[in-house]
């Protein structure tokens, strides 16, 4: 007897493969997938051919050819005589720094004003309204631009701090000068220097190695500290008293440091038309920098605000109720459930910003699309490879972001069980 | 009545009394919200001086605007006369005399009544889909629209737009043939028919038509598209395109076969791993290489096309998002209830998952709508490089701001306007119990 269940015993057809739904799957997969690599492959025989026409051929040589352009900031050693491969790393360079500034500056400002939009204070909560609704309605292009024309067309020229009736004065002691041409800042100098390490592709100073590197034995120091002192704290429930230990640890060892290696500030000086000396940031950087800052910090105010207001209602009360005060329980209780909210949404406008970066476009400032996707690709004439590379890089820095930030998430994300 | 031991008993109540001046009214609310602790009063103390700073440096300068003027050295003159020597003021002349460019860039002035009707049809075609009250008849004209507003800001021959639309009905009707007889040859010869119909017999089919019925109007230049126009051709084409091609790559994304999968994951990840302008600069440079020799394509279509692609990357993301935030219930009953996948799909999944992703699709369209303003870096003329050009304008040369802030004020009120749209949206269709 058979079991009217039993699956048919019959072979196999074709028709099987659309209508039985263990194949069809296999079926419309195998489907796609020719469809995709025939649409591939049309691509590139067409790219082929095309290249062919035009007696072009696909390499990157270019790279190591010598560039014959100036790029106006740097970071490292760079000049005309450098390989286009040399300008791709300085434009990367300058796209990171500048993204990063804008990174650091969109936080601090869109924190405290999401924080502020969500005040008590009428006045200030409607007037942060205004300023996030007005940044982010508004295309960021055109931020950036009006931030540059603001430099350009307002601010004094250098010789205007010049001579006894000077219509225009240096801020902060006679160090930084703002100008039509940027800003001139004090630089760093060490004048018994530890000399610079060649690492291949650029150099590296020893002092900002050496800085970085006290500072951070400084903070684990700091941090064995703290954890002997809450020890103390949990055998006799009375916490010492640490802020002299604090200090010393933290800032002693950082500023023998800086007495041992020399370390004064270079001031810049009005010599002829221009300041000489220190160091300068361009329009186009600033220009850049402010406008990606104040418009990407209106994304993270509306996501720090969200956060911030998912917190539920009882959690604060239960804070109060336990005797914190409205600071305590912003900085204990509220914030650090909210970070968890606040986090992806940041990752996505930090992203955002890099991007973003490229709009550098819009008032020349030196990035890696001014360099490679610019002046390199118009020199050379090699679009596909440029646009590739360019591409390329882009995608690489997105997904590293994407993934270090991903990482940190995880790591303060609530544990369940 | 014995005598009272009491000295005074009160026979009648006092009128009731007004709470003290510091309790009540503008006082107590400005000492609630305004100075409520140190911290609270500079806060506000300082929010003040802000403001007035603001204030008296945009103020002056408002109220000294010159509205007529043919040239910028007219307005300050205007001003000197008028206010002294040495005193600023906005010059809004030059939006005054020039407003017109930046709205429709260099298209034929005489010709301004195209883009307006269209952008009142456009009107008409949207109410269906915005508002549920409007007879849903007014939808067949929704889904010509597309082909009419072609046809009025390009111009040409009628019949170009009228072949090309032939073709949904090519493949409706041998999907409708078919369907009876094998249901999936139908969908295969109905996608398929439209396809080979488009690129063999549409052209030629349209110049034939125009050849006995020369119908026809005044054909207008992609070059002469600019300003806020060009800134809505491309900004709504990708979002009308970009939403069914999101919806299909969320649900290739969510989808269980591995290669369908991981292509949809490329593709969304890849886009949205690069900046918009490196893919506008693709459009401009480097499509003709992967596209067959001689095929030369107008370069408002290709950027729409780069644009659209850009868009339903970040669709895709928006709408997994509203996917995922369905209860796997709602899966399972449409399973249960014997539903096909696309029927689910259209009748279970999407209307949740869209809902739930409003804001997000919204917030992505003010976003693409923004975007608009950097195909001024591929030489197109967007409302930003119009305003470059005002400027490099001799009897204009040296105006700043007042060009920057009237387009600064249209993006503003577009963008905001979207928002206010999708928070009324999401409030309508809010249906839990919160």
């Amino acid at each position: 007897m058979t079991i009217a269940s039993d699956a048919p015993k019959d072979g196999f057809r074709l028709g099987k493969l659309i209508y039985d739904t263990r194949y069809r799957s296999i079926t419309i997969q195998v489907v796609f997938l020719l469809l995709f690599i025939a649409f591939i492959v049309w691509l590139s025989l067409n790219t082929l051919h095309n290249l062919e026409v035009k007696g072009k051929d696909f390499s990157f040589g270019f790279l190591g050819v010598r560039s014959g352009y100036d790029i106006n900031q740097m970071l490292v050693e760079y000049s005309n005589d450098s390989t286009h491969g040399r300008a791709l790393l300085v434009g990367l360079l300058n796209t990171l720094f500048v993204a990063a500034l804008a990174c650091v500056l969109a936080t601090v400002i869109g924190v405290a004003a999401g924080v502020l939009r969500l005040s008590k204070n009428w006045l200030v909560s409607r007037m942060i309204g205004v300023y996030v609704e007005t940044f982010r309605n508004v295309p960021v292009v055109l931020w950036i631009v009006l931030v540059f024309a603001i430099m350009a067309v307002s601010m004094p020229e250098p010789k205007a701090f010049k001579g006894e009736n000077a219509t225009a004065h240096m801020l902060f002691n006679d160090s930084v000068a703002i100008t039509n041409r940027g800003m001139f800042l004090p630089e760093p100098l060490f004048s018994r220097s530890l000399g610079n390490i060649d690492v291949g592709i650029f150099l590296i100073s020893i002092d900002l190695l050496a800085i970085l590197a006290v500072l951070a034995a400084s903070v684990m120091a700091y941090r064995w500290n703290e954890r002997r002192v809450t020890a103390i704290q949990n055998a006799t429930g009375v916490r010492p008293i640490t802020w002299w230990q604090t200090a010393s640890v933290l800032i002693l060892p950082v500023v023998a440091l800086l007495i041992a290696t020399g370390f004064h500030l270079g001031y810049p000086e009005l010599k002829g038309f221009n300041f000489i000396g220190g160091m300068q940031a361009r329009n186009s950087m600033i220009a850049l920098w402010l406008a990606l800052s104040i418009y990407h910090a209106t994304y993270i105010a509306e996501a720090v605000r969200a956060g911030i207001m998912a917190i539920s209602r009882g959690q604060t009360e239960a804070s109060l109720a336990l005797g914190l005060g409205a600071g305590q329980t912003t900085r204990l209780v509220v914030l650090p459930q909210a970070m968890r909210i606040i986090i992806p949404p940041l990752i996505s406008q930090y992203l955002s910003i890099t991007k973003n970066s490229s709009l550098a476009i819009a008032v020349g400032y030196m990035d890696l699309r001014s360099t490679l996707g610019g002046i390199t690709m118009n020199q050379t004439g090699r679009e596909l490879e440029c646009m590739v590379l360019l591409m390329g890089i882009y995608l690489a820095i997105s997904l590293i972001i994407s993934i270090v930030m991903n990482l940190y998430n995880n790591s303060i994300k609530l544990k369940e069980r | 009545m014995a005598p009272s031991s009491h000295q005074y008993v009160r026979t009648a109540m006092l009128p009731q009394q007004k709470p003290p001046s510091a309790q009540s009214g503008v006082v107590l609310w400005v000492r609630e919200n305004l100075l409520s602790s140190w911290l609270n009063t500079i806060l506000t103390l300082l929010a003040i001086y802000v403001a007035y700073f603001v204030i008296s440096f945009v103020g002056p300068w408002f109220s000294r605007a010159v509205w007529n003027a043919s040239s910028l050295n007219e307005c300050r003159s205007v001003i000197t006369t008028a206010y002294g020597d040495g005193k600023t003021g906005a010059c809004f002349a030059v939006i005054h005399e020039r407003w017109a460019q930046i709205l429709f860039g260099f298209y034929p002035p005489e010709l301004y009544w195209r883009p307006t009707l269209t952008l009142g049809l456009m009107l008409v075609a949207l109410a269906p889909v915005l508002f549920q009250s409007v007879p849903r008849q007014v939808l067949w004209f929704s889904l010509c629209f597309p082909a009419i507003a072609f046809w009025l800001l390009w111009g040409g021959t009628v019949w170009l737009p009228v072949a090309i639309m032939l073709g949904f009905v090519v493949g409706y009707v041998a999907w409708r043939v078919l369907a009876a007889s094998n249901g999936l040859l139908a969908l295969i010869v109905g996608a398929i028919a439209p396809i080979a119909y488009w690129l063999y017999a549409a052209g030629p089919l349209s110049q034939a038509l125009h050849s006995i019925a020369p119908l026809g109007i005044r054909a207008i230049q992609s070059h002469e598209f600019g300003g806020f126009l060009l800134s809505a051709v491309i900004g709504i084409s990708g979002i009308v395109f970009s939403l069914p091609l999101g919806i299909l790559l969320a649900l290739g994304r969510q989808s269980d076969m591995v290669l369908v999968k991981t292509i949809c994951v490329g593709f969304i990840e890849g886009l949205r791993g690069v900046p918009l302008i490196t893919l506008l600069f693709t459009a401009s440079l480097l499509l003709n290489y992967f596209l067959p020799p001689g095929t030369d394509f107008d370069i408002i279509l290709r950027v729409i096309i780069m644009v659209t692609l850009f868009a339903a990357a970040y669709m895709a993301e928006v709408i997994r998002g509203g996917l995922a935030a369905l209860p796997r219930g709602q899966f399972e009953a449409a399973d249960a209830l014997g539903l096909d996948y696309w029927q689910a799909q259209r009748l279970i999944v999407m209307p949740q998952a869209l809902k739930v992703s409003i804001p997000g699709i919204v917030g992505n369209f003010i976003g693409l709508f923004k975007d608009t303003t950097l195909v001024s870096f591929i030489g197109l003329q967007d409302p930003m490089q119009l305003v470059s050009s005002i400027r490099a304008n001799t009897e204009w040369n040296g105006v700043y701001w007042e060009p920057f802030l009237f387009t600064g004020f249209l993006f503003f009120i577009f963008c905001f306007s979207m928002s206010r749209y999708s928070m009324y949206l999401e409030n309508k269709l809010k249906t839990d119990h919160r």
